[in-house]
This record gives structure tokens, sequence and C-alpha cells, in this order.
């Protein structure tokens, strides 16, 4: 065994590889529950890949097949059903899990010098995600699938000038057909997880190269190294410490997963709609058209945002700045200390305000605008606008405010001192 | 931490509060006694809907030989089940042209394989209650779940002849209240002067069907409970085989938890 490692070691850095990346990395050793999510990404990503290559086994990118090659893998195709409801279940549960793996960055400011690159990967992978989740959720051909893709792609036909023709080249046709069915799986299936594994791998080795931040925000690479050990003070190897911490990590998630997965596949309409179960019929639009959970926050805003010059563009403009905005964090934060531990309350605040725009839009996001009735023509300004709307138009503000006025809170707020170990 | 935990509480709690207040046209749906494991019902369900649905429905991702899943031989598949020259492994199609079909009744009979799924064991059960007589709509039948609806009555017959029931009150509350009394399908629509009507469906007295309406529940409960599991049928696998996942992960959680606080015992 250890002469074929020599080997291979001399034609190939296998130990060396291995080393760098995750045997000899040096860890904090703080990390809680926070932390458990960027591995279950990685193990997430993993189980839609191989998912993914059974289901198009079976699965046909034809519009008048598609449909029924779905429901051949639900009934005839052996264990069909599991691999489907996970690749459905694995899907929605990659957002959540990447919610959470995003929210553990905005908590501890693991975004904060020198991991600026590392987050702009990581917003890099959750905007291909968005793009890897649409392109896919056009192949089983329902009603939802259907609808919900025609109103994508109509986004697109907003720009002005060039609009038209852009939604026409997106979709390969006037409306969504066939041939658009046809380069979605292209893209669902080749190109974007191609580049989604690239990023991941960018992503992983900017990590391991600058170091993993920690609760206390701290910088473990300034600490003395132990004369022991010969690793920094407040650092554990990755092996076999968080090898096993992760596993049991793992062993909860997967359990959480299989609850929903066996128990409850369409998690009420929100992981499955019922509507997709309708086959995509281009002359019937569905009374309400949502779209899946995960997009919904942005959704909502772009309804918020009112028509100028009977254009929605600006709300598709708002919609699109409000993704690319998480690019911009490393330099809006002024903060002298990274953590939500040693932070004001200002700070603290936001983050919170943050949270519940977030929350509530993604709920706005799912019903009819109508959902809370209008204000009484009796009021001013308000009168006969639909609640739900004034409501989003709000949360969106405050959606932004949390990271326009960053520069100013961040700077103003009043810190605790950082110790110099961790907690 | 605690304030803001407390803020978003209120936040949420004002925001559903207002979510509840508001109020349209409201349908309150009976619960569909159906479970998913009473075969027997399933079985009387299978009955039902080839008798009353295949002749115009088709569900053709459904196969014939599938109907093994319910506790059903080969044999009684072929003799109570198949009318026609399919073989046992076919699915369940419909002979009727599609063009001569909404030529009839206005509109294609929609496939029912996953009709459950899309609308709801609950919304189906009360769908074959809703049905009542109605002299404005072109079929002499409409439904209180599914207004004009294309398909007429078929199962007339067994329920007799419905008809709706419209009472009205002063005010939402009141109405409200009503409708949670009648403990059934109850339907509430907005009328002039803030006043509200509640809808029923009744059998009528003089006009009864050859089954009691509580017969006629059973049928239709074992019906849907036919119809749920033909949306999906490896359903009563999923669910079983997910408890024997989660115990094993149960088991596994306890061994890997102890391994990690072996490993971890010397780190702090």
């Amino acid at each position: 065994m250890e002469k074929l490692l020599n080997w291979i070691d001399a034609r190939f850095p296998l130990t060396a590889l291995w080393e760098s990346q995750w045997g000899k990395y040096v860890a904090p050793k703080n990390f809680n529950f926070w932390y458990y999510f960027g591995s279950l990404a990685t193990l997430v990503l993993v189980m839609q890949i191989v998912t993914g290559i059974f289901l198009t086994m079976s699965y046909k990118p034809d519009a008048t097949k598609a449909f029924d090659s779905v429901e051949y893998i639900m009934r005839d195709v052996e264990w069909g059903w599991l691999i489907r409801y996970m690749h459905s279940t694995g899907a929605s549960m990659f957002f959540i899990v990447v919610y959470l793996h995003m929210f553990r960055g905005l908590m501890y400011g693991s975004y904060r010098k020198p991991r600026e690159l590392l987050w702009i990967f990581g917003c890099l992978i959750y905007l291909t995600l968005m793009g890897e989740a649409f392109f896919g959720y056009l192949l089983p051909w329902g009603q939802m699938s259907y609808w919900g893709a025609q109103v994508i792609v109509n986004l697109f036909s907003t720009v002005p000038f060039i609009g038209e023709g852009l939604g026409v080249w997106i979709r390969g046709d006037y409306t969504i057909s066939d041939i658009t069915l046809n380069r979605f799986f292209a893209f669902h299936v080749i190109a974007f997880p191609l580049v989604l594994l690239g990023l991941v791998a960018a992503h992983l080795m900017a990590l391991h190269e600058v170091g993993s931040n920690n609760p206390d925000g701290i910088e473990i690479k300034q600490q003395p190294k132990d004369p022991v050990t010969g690793i920094y003070l407040d650092g554990i190897y990755s092996h076999p410490y968080y090898t096993i911490k992760d596993l049991v990590g793992v062993v909860v998630f997967l359990a959480v997963f299989s609850a929903i997965m066996f128990f409850v596949p369409e998690m009420g309409g929100y992981f499955l709609e019922a509507n997709n179960f309708i086959p995509a019929n281009p002359l019937q639009t569905p009374e309400h058209i949502a779209p899946v959970w995960y997009f919904t926050p942005y959704y909502a805003m772009l309804r918020a945002v009112p028509s100028f010059f009977d254009s929605q563009f600006p709300g598709v403009l708002v919609m699109g700045v409000s993704v690319l905005i998480f690019f911009f964090l490393p330099w809006l934060d002024r903060s002298p200390v990274r953590s939500i531990r040693y932070r004001g309350a200002l700070y603290k605040w936001w983050l919170a305000a943050f949270v519940v725009s977030f929350l509530i839009l993604g709920y706005l996001g799912v019903v009819p605008v109508t959902v809370w009735g209008q204000f009484p023509d009796s009021w001013p300004i308000l009168g006969t606008a639909d609640k739900a709307t004034v409501v989003a138009r709000i949360f969106t503000i405050v959606y932004f405010l949390f990271f326009l006025l960053m520069p100013w809170y961040t700077a103003r707020d009043k810190t605790k001192p950082v110790p110099d170990r961790t907690t | 931490m605690n304030k803001i935990a407390s803020f978003s509480a209120a936040l949420l709690f004002a925001l559903t509060g207002a979510a509840l207040a508001s109020g349209g046209a409201d349908v309150r749906l009976e619960y569909a006694p159906i479970h998913r494991l009473d075969a027997e019902s399933l079985q009387r369900g299978a009955r039902n809907f080839v008798n009353y649905c295949l002749p115009c429905h088709s569900a053709k991702y459904m196969r014939y030989e599938r109907l093994q899943d319910i506790g059903l031989t080969e044999k009684q598949i072929r003799d109570n089940l198949m009318f026609g020259t399919d073989k046992i492994g076919s699915t369940m199609t419909v002979a009727m042209n599609p063009a001569e079909a909404k030529n009839w009744f206005g509109a294609v009979p929609p496939d029912l394989s996953v009709e459950a799924r899309i609308r709801g064991s609950d919304w189906l059960y009360n769908y074959f209650l809703a049905f009542y007589r109605d002299d404005r709509t072109t079929t002499g039948w409409n439904n209180l779940v599914f207004p004009n609806v294309a398909m007429p009555h078929v199962l007339w017959q067994l329920s007799g002849p419905g008809k709706l029931i419209e009472t009205e009150f002063e005010n939402h509350e009141k109405a409200i209240a009503a409708a949670i009394g009648i403990k059934g399908l109850a339907k509430l629509e907005p009328a002039a002067g803030g006043k509200w009507i509640l809808q029923t469906v009744a059998a009528d007295p003089d006009a009864p069907g050859t089954l009691t309406p509580v017969q006629y529940q059973a049928f239709v409960a074992d019906l849907v409970n036919f119809l749920e599991y033909m949306g999906e049928p490896t359903k009563n696998k999923r669910i079983s085989i997910g408890i024997a996942v989660l115990l094993y992960l149960g088991l596994l959680f306890v061994l890997v938890y102890s391994l990690k606080r072996l490993y971890w015992k010397d780190v702090h």
C-alpha cells in the first residue's frame, strides 16, 4: 500500500493534495452549529449529481414525452420514485443549506478581509445554483414548470431595446417550447453542473488557502504555534476532528432529509407544487403563478416595484441588484470586528431586520398580492392599494438599507473588545 | 438576541393576524374519511373507479397489473376490473375519441392518474358530495366546490339529485359560525349590504338515490381512497421504508456521536 502511494506521489501530488485540502488542514477548534452547512452543501451537491445521472437515464427531454417520462420514473422504473424524490427534495434542501451557510457568513463576518474572494466564489455558486434550479424546474413539463419559465424568461424581455430579441434568443422560440426544453435540459445536466463543480473547487481551494473564520471572528493564524503539536493554539487538524464532527451533522441532516422525502415529499406544495402534476398547457394560464419557495423573496420584490412607463424593467433591475449586492459585502462592512459576538446593537438589529425582510418577502412571493385585501378608499395615498404590495415595498426597502447603510452603521456601532483566543 | 427574537415574533404575529382578518368567498371542505392502508376500501374504490370513471376518464399511467398492490390477484383483476381487450400490463386508457369527447362535454375529460395529487383527497371527496340540480347550466348540474363544472353528476342515481340550500346571515361572523356548526361542506359567499350567504348541498327527500346518504359517502370515500392511491402507488412503500431509514439513522447517530465524543475528548 505504502509502495503504491509513493509510486503515485512521485507522479501526482495525491498525498500533498489530501493534506493541503483536508488531512492536515488546520481549522479553528470552536466551530458551532452554523459550521455544518458547508460540508452539507457538498453532500447535497454530490447527491444531486448522482441522482441526476440516474434520472437522465429514464427522462426524455421532449415536450410530448417529458411529463410522461417523469410519471414513468415514479411508477415503472425500479426505485425511480426514490431517485426522483431525492432529487426534488435535494433541490430545496440545497437552498436551505446554502441560505443557512450564507447567514453564517453574515453573522460571523466570514466575508471580511482576507476572505473576499472566497465570499465572491460563494456568491457565484449561489447565482449558478439559481440558474441550475431554474433550468431544472422546467424539465418535469408541468403547468408550473411551463408558466414559471414563461414568467422568468419574460423578465429578460423587459430589458429596454434588446429585450424582445433577448427573450427569443433564450427560448430559441417565440414561446416556451420543445426547443426551450431541450436547451434547458442541456444547461441543467451539463453546462451549469460543470460551472458549479469548478466554482465549488475554487471556493474550497480559496478556503483552505486563507483558512476558516470562526464564531469569534479571530484569525488563528496570528496566534503563536503550540510547541508540542506545532499548530496554532486554537487550531486542530480537520482530520480526524472535523471529519467525525461533520459526520454527526451528516447523520442528523440525512434524518431531516429522509423525514421530508419519505413522509411529506411535496412539503405541503412548497417542494413539489400541486399544479405541476398537470401537464404543461401553453393555452391555459394558471390562476396563480408562484415560483418555488427559494426564489420567492426576489419574486416579491419584482412585484413590489411599480412599473415605469409601462415597463416592468425597474422591478427586474431591483431583483437583479438584490442578488448581486451580496458580492459587495466585504467592502460595505466597516466594522473593526468580524463576529456578531463582538458587534454592537446596531448591527444586530439590522441583521434581524434583514432576516425578517427576507422571510416576509419569501412569504409574500408565494401568495397572490390580494392576500391581505386592500386599504380602504378613504385612506390618503394608500387608498385601494393592495396591503401585501405595500408591505412588500417596505421590506424591499429594509432589505436594501441593510446593505446600503452598512458602511455607516457598522463604522458607528459600539463594538466589544475581541479576545486573543477563541471562547 | 432575545430582544431581536421577541421583536421578530411580534412582527410575524401582527402580519399573520392581518392575514386572518381579511376575507372573501370561502369554501369549507369536509375531511375525507379515508385510510391508505385499508385494502378493502381500496379494492371497492377500484371497482367504483372502473365502473363509473373509466368509461370517460383515462388513467394512462396506471397499469392494471399494479392493482396487485392493493391485495388483488391477477385473476381477480382480469375477471372483475378489465372489460376490453387490454392486457394485464396495459395502462388504463379510454376508448373515447378526444375530439368527440370535447364535442359532447365541452372539454376532454382529464386523465385521472395524478388527479389526487393536483386536487388533494379532501377536495375530491367534497366534490362528489357537492353536485346539485341547476337548470341554468347546460348539463342541468352544478357543483359547489367546482362552479359550472363540465362534468354531469354521473353518480346521481346513487346519491339522488342534490339541491342547493342557501341561508342568509347578516354578517361574516354569524355566517362562519353557522358554517363551522355544519361540520361538513359549506360555502360562504359575500352578498349585498355586508350580508353573507351560506350555501350547502342537501339530498332531496322526495327523490332518494339507490344508496342512503351514509352509504353514498362511504362509496365516495372508497373512490377517493383509490384515486389517492393511484396518484402515487408507491406511497405505502415509501412511508414504511422511511420509518426503517429513520430508525437506522437513529442508531447510526448514537454510534457516530459517541465516536465524535471519543475523538474530541482531548480538545479544549
